[in-house]
């Protein structure tokens, strides 16, 4: 219909070439709701946390902080990680290993450990090493979403260092570095399943081995100074 | 875009300016006595024309700065890609080059193939950096100012990128056919040797071991650095210089790397003993 019609100027018809065939035949009514994408979100999230109590705030994000842990230790095909990041459980895992690793011994000079910012510093620019790397090889994750997983999965070697800590207190001497020794490579083996579970996804099939070794590399450093842990050295 | 401007402005609307709008308003019409219907609508239009100029200056800020912000985020992105190219690799060919960093090929006559690609150099500067961290731990060595973690930081990449701008350098002297990426990617394998040698030595507390390792494994991979430098340098004096650079600065690096962090292991077993 369009295209069959003559117009009286030349110019307007070369302008508007390309839509000369766009027809819209007459008994299409042209009509329809206009959708405004941030009116239907404001619509979702319709209950206000502006008048609960600071209560249910803390509690609604330490529930979510300890759903995330469990996700990390029964990690299934799970995108819960992935989905709503946050750095909150990242930053509590961070600072309790640092402190636990600081040892009785942190104003001494000569107490060797490592210090409060070595393991701080270690863990941040190792998960952001980690996340560079993985999208210079063409991964498809946003760059939280990758420190979020990293730092979650840090949490069996929290726990590790825990028991280590514990078996410390009891008593050192041999079967307790051996039993030190597995609980740490289990949790290191933990650790690093569990990270490429969920990032594993999101490289291309051929370079996953590329992304993992970081990750391996990351993990191992941690371990390693978890192991090696001596308060009393 | 429009949109966003309307919205912007309406939204940074000051309701103090308003009122003292409206105060203005009214103290005109006073002045004038009761103003006709056609007048209202004139104020009422330069009213909304002024909302409208300072809705969009206000909009036009606030894209300003958005752009800024912008702009910065996506030169991050966009230096990503341009290093995307040299990590484009698969696990198969890193692994052939590791290989490769230890095979010499005496072939001088043409110049010889350098992979440009930053993966496998990047991933051994940071396999070394735990290696030292293991082997200063392991001596006990006590660094005053600063941490374990920076020093071998510092020191891995420092002689990584240092080294290989030396090279480059020394390279542009003597007239080589090299350019920095292909030094960086050349450099970085050879550091291979490097670390399966100090990973073994700092475990294995032998000193023949730790020569007969240095001069086979660290010289096979300065061998394989040298050969391919040969082979893009013209000219007996400029080989002479840059393979003579290279060999002394990589094998005496080892030797460093070794004992600086192994003295002190040694000295305490003499006291214990």
């Amino acid at each position: 219909m369009a295209a069959t019609e003559d117009k009286p100027d030349n110019g307007n018809k070369q302008l508007f070439s390309g839509l000369s065939d766009v027809s819209i035949s007459g008994d299409i009514p042209v009509e329809g709701d206009i959708t405004i994408p941030m009116a239907s979100q404001s619509q979702d999230d319709d209950y206000s946390t502006l008048d609960e109590p600071v209560k249910d705030t803390i509690m609604r994000d330490l529930k979510a902080v300890g759903n995330k842990f469990f996700h990390v230790m029964y990690p299934k095909k799970s995108t819960a990680l992935l989905r709503d990041w946050d750095l909150w459980g990242p930053l509590i895992l961070c600072v309790s290993l640092a402190l636990m690793l600081q040892g009785s011994y942190a104003d001494s000079k000569d107490s060797g450990g490592p210090q409060f910012a070595e393991v701080f510093v270690i863990i941040w620019f190792g998960a952001v090493v980690i996340t560079l790397n993985s999208k210079l090889l063409g991964g498809t994750i946003s760059f939280f979403q990758s420190l979020c997983v990293l730092g979650y999965c840090i949490l069996p070697l929290t726990v590790a260092m825990l028991v280590c800590r514990l078996l410390l207190l009891a008593s050192i001497n041999t079967v307790t570095f051996i039993i030190r020794l597995v609980v740490v490579a289990v949790m290191f083996a933990w650790s690093t399943l569990a990270s490429t579970a969920f990032l594993a996804d999101s490289q291309p099939p051929n370079r996953r081995a590329l992304a993992v070794y970081p990750i391996f590399l990351f993990y191992f450093v941690i371990s390693w100074m978890i192991l090696t842990f001596n308060p009393s050295s | 875009m429009e949109n966003m401007d309307d919205t912007s402005g309406s939204s940074f609307e000051d309701m103090g300016e308003i009122h003292q709008r409206m105060k203005e308003d009214e103290e005109e019409g006073d002045g004038e006595g009761v103003p006709e219907e056609g007048e209202e609508d004139g104020a009422f239009l330069g009213m909304k024309g002024f909302k409208s100029q300072l809705g969009r200056q206000v909009a036009d800020e606030m894209w300003q700065a958005g752009k800024r912000q912008a702009s910065k985020a996506f030169n991050l992105y966009a230096n990503i890609d341009i290093l995307r190219p040299y990590f484009d690799v698969e696990p198969i060919q890193v692994r052939n080059r590791l290989l490769e960093s230890m095979i010499p090929i005496r072939l001088i006559s043409f110049p010889q193939k350098i992979a440009v690609e930053l993966y496998g150099p990047l991933m051994l500067v940071f396999t070394m950096v735990a290696i030292l961290l293991h082997g200063m731990k392991s001596s006990g060595t006590v660094i005053r100012e600063g941490t374990l973690m920076g020093t071998a930081i510092g020191t891995c990449f420092g002689y990584w990128l240092g080294v290989s701008s030396l090279v480059c350098f020394v390279a542009y002297l003597c007239n080589a056919q090299i350019t920095m990426l292909q030094t960086l990617s050349l450099l970085g394998y050879g550091l291979f040797g490097h670390c399966v040698v100090l990973f073994i030595t700092y475990n294995i507390h032998f000193h023949s071991l730790f020569y007969v390792f240095w001069l086979c494994i660290g010289g096979l991979s300065t061998l394989r650095m040298v050969a391919v430098l040969l082979s893009r340098t013209v000219g007996h004096t400029q080989r002479l210089i840059l393979c003579g650079t290279v060999t002394a600065l990589h094998m005496l690096f080892l030797l460093y790397l070794h004992f600086a962090y192994h003295k002190v292991v040694e000295g305490m077993s003499v006291c214990v003993a």
